[in-house]
């Protein structure tokens, strides 16, 4: 545990993780945690949706473009169309999480 | 992309790993932030996105089946906001794959 902040987990963490559990070196550590998450963002920017199973799904929706105004000028923009990522997840996180009453967002 | 294939994906660029370090690698960073999630944390990858919780308050609902009304406590569910490079080249991604979006739309 990175020990900084301990209400978040950041890529460091994860560093650590495996690092101290699979042996890898530091630099290797670094470089397998940053091809994870590269790995995913590749697949969802070539339109692939990704699958985790007891995880959770991350898919793409495509959203048509629709009329939108500045919140604080009141003036009138279009929201230009666009696809956007979105996470399901699955059966077993959410079990896992439900239990926890609080916090969040 | 699934989970295995995922393995795969990091096992070609990982070359000086074997194929099940990679994939004990990935079960391991999954169980880790499903726990962190678990115990109530937030996990922060810049670029990639946000994964925090969600209090959803406790509500009457009602079974579909025999119309009886049941409480449903409250629950934290998790959610996920693309972080600002991942929603960048998503958003744009679709035009040059028209094709491959009617295929996905069509599931």
């Amino acid at each position: 545990m990175s020990g900084a902040d301990k209400a978040t987990v950041t890529k460091a963490e994860l560093v650590e993780v495996i690092f101290r559990d699979l042996g890898l070196n530091k630099r290797e550590a670094k470089e397998l945690v940053e091809q994870f998450f590269d790995e995913m963002a590749r697949a969802l920017v070539a339109g692939e949706p990704v699958k985790l199973s007891g995880f959770g799904n991350f898919e793409l929706a495509d959203k048509s473009r629709r009329p939108g105004r500045n919140p604080k000028t009141g003036e009138e923009i279009p929201i230009t169309a666009r696809r956007v990522v979105s996470f399901k997840a699955g059966q077993k996180l959410k079990q896992r999480v439900e239990g926890h009453a609080g916090s969040g967002e | 992309m699934t989970r295995s294939e995922l393995v795969n994906a990091l096992a070609t660029r990982q070359t000086h790993l074997p194929a099940v370090d990679v994939d004990l690698a990935v079960r391991t960073l999954f169980e880790v932030m499903s726990e962190a999630l678990g115990e109530g944390r937030r996990i922060e990858i810049r670029g990639f996105g946000c994964f925090s919780l969600r209090y959803r308050p406790p509500r009457l609902a009602r079974n579909p089946k025999s119309g009886e009304v049941v409480a449903v406590a409250g629950k934290c569910v998790p959610h996920f906001k693309p972080g600002k490079a991942l929603r960048e080249t998503v958003r744009g991604s679709a035009a040059e794959q028209t094709a491959k979006t009617k295929r996905y739309a069509d599931r």
